[in-house]
């Protein structure tokens, strides 16, 4: 279906009235993605309150109480198409209370678009948004000077901005060419989808533009390759008795029929006999896929095991030390017990002792006796079993996991491990 | 031989969450509609499985107003894949005195559907229900998780929804909780449409231009028909027209078109400039119908 258009996925992120929702308009409204009834509710209800511009912002914010206070309080997802690419945004609220929905957004995502409001400046949610940014690993980041109309399209105000932001970059492990800065007036529609003639003094790219030519493979991270089982097929039907394949899905590389593989947590050797996606049987699967794979011997093989190339062994301890963001109300304590989900699998775990808080503004970290939601902070575990991971800077697949708690069953915190 | 497996993205999603349901709960089931979406779902299991069978039934809620159409291709699929299909019917609901049938000029049982529903949920004591909805369809379905927790009466609770990290799905419940389960979340309706195209997936014919007897309210196209409350001015005529959504007869508004093949409609979607859900009368009643329908279990 998407064959022949590439997707990108992207994250938005901004203080509350920097204008978010009304660039999303305006990026659908831009790309002919809102159609006649959408853009007809939304004349009707801009001119419910008086306005006299279309207010994009109706366009996304969905629930009732959001649309009575004319804020955002959830992740929202939208999808719009130009004629080369599939996007799928992940519209963040911008509230201090909210910021781990900046962190779920984000984690979906390969491209984060930070909104700065031109009058304001680099604010304390601007270094947080980037300091989240920048420990999910993400791809790239596009650093919106939006309301530039409000400053007369002033070029001193872009620059002082830029000059400001890139000091951030310098403490963060992006690259510059990982980092684009476009003023815009998304009210307007300034830069956008069509050069400013008002902003002559910009000659980059505009930001549909720009997230065109942003390719998928210099996104995603290409690494070794990590097979966790999530289903173990087995038909016991006539045609396929003796059927017994591994179904999950297939990270960070790729594998090939004849590859000699490693299972964990048992480390039996095998070799790959064959690599099925339905009815078709494959030499070679690419990473993303999911697929169904057999081996040459009998393995004793259950949900939550991991197959790994045999060369590419990854860690396996029952000990580790995680970056946690904590996304519930309930404070992460030194004693609590959690389930811990790595990827698939699931193990008991115990917080040993909190190292610290970390300041999302760059500058450094404080000992800290728990975390509280939307804190950030360096925890160790101790396992009721190993697992089988890789740091989240060499493997992001392998070196991430969720904290479930055993009461509420909520997902409590997410994991990044060191 | 080389023979290279390049995934789309998509899918490869889809199929990795349909087999998270399969593993992580004892008493999944799959809301089957007879729509396109709903089909697509049932040709993604078969792919998560294969070459297993798929490893849950199917339910369809049945309101007592589906086209025939689609009721025909819903038997034909079930015999042809040798799936399980569970029926539950909104008549008997309303013959049991749990609902009341709906009077008037926009009369439907659309709404009604969700006391069936639940009352299924409770009989089979299914703890996953897989559904068809996508995020681009609708606001209120824009916010709405993968793994979806809904409480004892069904309800969702949107402002206190778990965090949904990478693709990590957390799928643990207390009794008495289930899970509403979206595997085609991220798939647009034109997505939907080119998917059925390239795997060549069979749809019922109602999708498809033919010639129905339909009469004009709101701006919409009604089928005329004895399901469908009409009055005595509002003119029938013959038209050719398809639909683009499948709910039942009064909900369901078709469209003027000419579009006889799935290539034909595909171009039609893709030019389209009226959203899929534009179509529906049950969300015209109000800008948050949605919304206020999903808070009390609605699919």
């Amino acid at each position: 279906m998407t064959h022949n258009r590439k997707l990108i996925k992207i994250a938005t992120a901004g203080s509350v009235d920097d204008g978010k929702s009304t660039l999303i308009g305006r990026l659908l409204y831009d790309t002919k993605s809102l159609t006649t009834d959408k853009l007809e509710a939304i004349e009707k209800t801009s001119r419910q309150r008086g306005f006299d511009y279309l207010d994009f912002s109706l366009a996304t914010d969905g629930l009732i109480a959001e649309r009575e206070q004319g804020i955002t309080i959830d992740v929202a997802h939208i999808y719009f198409n130009t004629a080369k690419t599939n996007f799928v945004i992940a519209d963040t609220p911008g509230h201090v209370e909210y910021t781990r929905n900046m962190v779920t957004g984000a984690s979906t995502s390969q491209v984060a678009i930070i909104l700065i409001d031109a009058r304001k400046g680099v604010i304390e949610q601007t270094n947080r948004h980037f300091f989240i940014s920048n420990l999910l690993r993400l791809g790239h980041v596009v650093v919106a000077i939006n309301k530039m109309d409000l400053v007369n399209y002033d070029e001193d105000v872009f620059l002082k901005i830029k000059a400001d932001f890139e000091v951030l970059v310098e403490k963060s492990d992006f690259k510059t060419d990982q980092i684009t800065f476009i003023p815009i007036s998304a009210l307007k529609g300034e830069n956008i989808a069509k050069h400013s003639e008002l902003m002559p003094w910009y000659v980059g790219n505009t930001l549909l533009d720009h997230l065109e030519v942003l390719e998928p493979s210099d996104l995603h991270e290409s690494t070794v390759a990590r097979f966790p089982i999530q289903y173990v097929t087995r038909p016991r039907t006539e045609a396929f008795h003796d059927f017994r394949g591994f179904s999950g899905k297939l990270y960070g590389g790729s594998l090939k029929v004849g590859d000699e593989v490693t299972v964990l947590p048992s480390f039996t050797e095998s070799k790959i006999k064959t690599i099925h996606f339905f009815d078709q049987e494959y030499s070679e699967a690419l990473p993303g896929a999911s697929i169904t794979i057999t081996l040459e011997d009998e393995v004793n093989i259950s949900r939550g095991d991991m197959l790994v190339k045999s060369s590419e062994l990854p860690k396996s301890e029952k000990q580790i030390t995680a970056t946690i963001c904590q996304v519930n109300s309930k404070p992460l304590k030194v004693g609590d017990k959690y389930t811990l989900q790595h990827g698939i699998n699931r193990v008991l775990a115990k917080v040993e002792s909190i190292d610290s808080v970390i300041h999302t503004d760059f500058t450094g970290e404080v000992p800290a006796a728990q975390l509280k939601l939307n804190d950030i902070g360096k925890v160790n575990f101790r396992l009721s079993k190993s697992i089988h991971f890789d740091t989240y800077h060499d493997n992001k697949s392998n070196g991430r996991f969720i904290l479930i708690d055993e009461g509420s069953y909520d997902t409590v915190g997410v994991g990044f491990i060191d | 031989m080389s023979n290279l497996f390049i995934p789309n993205p998509k899918e490869a999603e889809s199929i990795h969450i349909l087999r998270e349901v399969a593993a992580q709960f004892e008493r999944p089931v799959l809301l089957f509609s007879g729509g396109k979406d709903s089909i697509t779902l049932v040709r993604l299991a078969q792919k998560a499985f294969y070459p297993a069978r798929i490893p849950f039934p199917l339910l369809h809620i049945d309101t007592g107003h589906n086209f025939p159409e689609t009721i025909e291709f819903r038997d034909q699929l079930v015999a042809e894949l040798g799936l399980e299909l569970i029926v539950r019917n909104v008549q008997d609901s309303i013959n049991q005195g749990k609902v009341t049938e709906e009077r008037g000029r926009y009369a439907s049982r659309n709404t009604l559907q969700t006391t069936t529903l639940l009352d299924a949920i409770e009989e089979f004591k299914f703890d996953a229900c897989i559904g068809g909805a996508r995020r681009d369809e609708e606001k209120a379905r824009a916010k709405e998780r993968v793994f979806s927790v809904r409480d004892d009466f069904g309800q969702w609770d949107e402002k206190n929804q778990r965090p949904e990290l990478f693709d990590m799905l957390n799928g643990r419940i207390h009794q008495g909780q289930n899970v509403r389960v979206f595997p085609i979340s991220n798939w647009t309706e034109l997505d939907v449409w080119e998917y059925i195209k390239t795997e060549d997936i069979a749809i019922p014919s109602i999708y498809f231009a033919h010639k129905r007897e339909v009469f004009f309210r709101d701006g919409m196209v009604w089928t005329a028909n004895e399901h469908v409350y009409r009055e005595s001015h509002e003119e029938v005529f013959e038209k050719m027209v398809r639909f683009r959504t499948v709910g039942d007869m009064t909900c369901t508004a078709a469209v003027l078109s000419d579009a006889e093949t799935l290539d034909a409609v595909v171009a039609e979607i893709r030019d389209s400039t009226i959203s899929e859900r534009g179509a529906r009368i049950d969300d015209k009643r109000s800008e948050a119908a949605m919304e206020s329908r999903k808070k009390v279990g609605y699919f």
